[in-house]
């Protein structure tokens, strides 16, 4: 169905948790980790992976630019 | 066959990435700090139009005084609400370069109210960014000028009473009717649309520098959730419904 797909890799060594790429994701991929990083934030990961579409809409929120996009166009799947 | 992440992280399907005008420093803002959105849009701007060796900043005293190490441009540090009148002088000596401010509502709209009335007025021909987050965040969540009526700050913990304190000032609108101002705007950082709105808006502020239009304000209207007592989420609900009304977004004035 998707005709495109994304990804994204967080930086979990400099995300501090904040939430807002979960908030911001439109097809609810990203959840905070139960561990924690160094500096004892629940970083983001993708939880939902098959769901992204490479929007950014994650990153652009991100304050701390921890988020990079991948987007790919997917034939569609009869 | 399903198409798996490691077959979609590729470079060749790169589509965002942190900027390389930021540096590797981690930022010091609090998580979900406003601070930092803007921080990396302004470092995206000054890359995508090309100018990072022709733009200096000036920042401010408040949680983002420390800016200068964020973003690889020239810099100069300014006293507390100083920066219009810093970025005037650096602007003058070197008209031909990228000036700009970014300021704090402490910062700008209570110990600067001159400096930044009387840059805007002169029609200084250089950008000032001004994020009212409502509070003095630095310094533990003071009472700012902007600080809402019935908002709760540390030196109002019953929340702002105009009767005693006046009301939330509107550096915005004021410096909206000053000659000088060429463009004057109100944007937010709490979502992907508001991100790419304040981008184009910082974009444009940038470009009417070249063509010497006069003073180009933008207002981020932000949120402090160390400040507020919040975490980042809940802030951003509260801004849209509290700050929003107040500082209402979009363009004020566009000549
Ligand atoms: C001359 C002077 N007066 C007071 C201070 C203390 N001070 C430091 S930051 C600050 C306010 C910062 O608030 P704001 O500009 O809103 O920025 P924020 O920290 O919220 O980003 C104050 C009053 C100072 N550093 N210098
Ligand atoms: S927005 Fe950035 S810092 Fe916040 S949780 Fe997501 S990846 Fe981490
Ligand atoms: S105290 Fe407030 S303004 Fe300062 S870094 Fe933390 S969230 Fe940002």
């Amino acid at each position: 169905m998707a005709k495109v797909r994304g990804a994204i890799v967080v930086d979990t060594v400099t995300c501090k948790g904040c939430s807002l790429c979960v908030e911001s994701c439109p097809t609810d991929v990203i959840r905070l980790a139960a561990e924690v990083n160094a500096k004892g934030y629940n970083y983001a990961y993708m939880e939902n992976p098959e769901a992204c579409i490479g929007c950014a809409n994650c990153a652009m929120v991100c304050p701390d630019s921890c988020i990079t996009v991948y987007k790919v166009k997917v034939a569609e799947a009869v | 066959m399903a198409l798996e992440v490691k077959d979609i992280i590729k470079p060749e399907n790169l589509v965002y990435a942190k900027t390389k005008l930021l540096t590797e420093r981690m930022l010091h803002y609090c998580p979900g700090c406003t601070h930092g959105v803007v921080n990396k849009l302004i470092a995206e701007v000054i890359d995508e139009l090309n100018i990072q060796e022709d733009t200096i900043g000036v920042t401010p005293v408040g949680c983002s005084v420390l800016l200068y190490n964020y973003i690889e441009i020239d810099w100069h540090e300014a006293a507390h609400g100083r920066a219009p009148a810093v970025g005037t002088g650096i602007k003058r000596l070197r008209p031909e370069k990228y000036v700009f401010t970014y300021q704090g509502d402490g910062d700008l709209a209570a110990i600067g109210t001159a400096e930044t009335i009387h840059a805007c007025n002169r029609g200084e021909n250089m950008l000032m960014v001004f994020i009212n987050n409502g509070i003095y965040g630095m310094t533990g969540g003071q009472m700012a000028p902007t600080t809402l009526e019935g908002m709760k700050a540390s030196t109002c913990p019953f929340g702002r009473d105009v009767e005693h304190d006046g009301n939330p000032l509107n550096m915005t609108s004021i410096v909206a009717t000053l000659p000088g101002t060429c463009y004057v705007t109100r944007q937010a950082a709490h979502t992907a649309p508001a991100v790419r709105k304040l981008k184009k808006a910082l974009r444009k502020a940038f470009e009417n520098q070249k063509d010497k239009k006069g003073t180009s304000f933008i207002e981020v209207v932000a949120t402090c959730s160390s400040g507020w007592k919040m975490n980042p989420v809940q802030s951003n609900k509260w801004m849209e419904a509290n700050m929003f009304p107040i500082y209402p977004l979009g363009d004020i004035k566009d000549v």
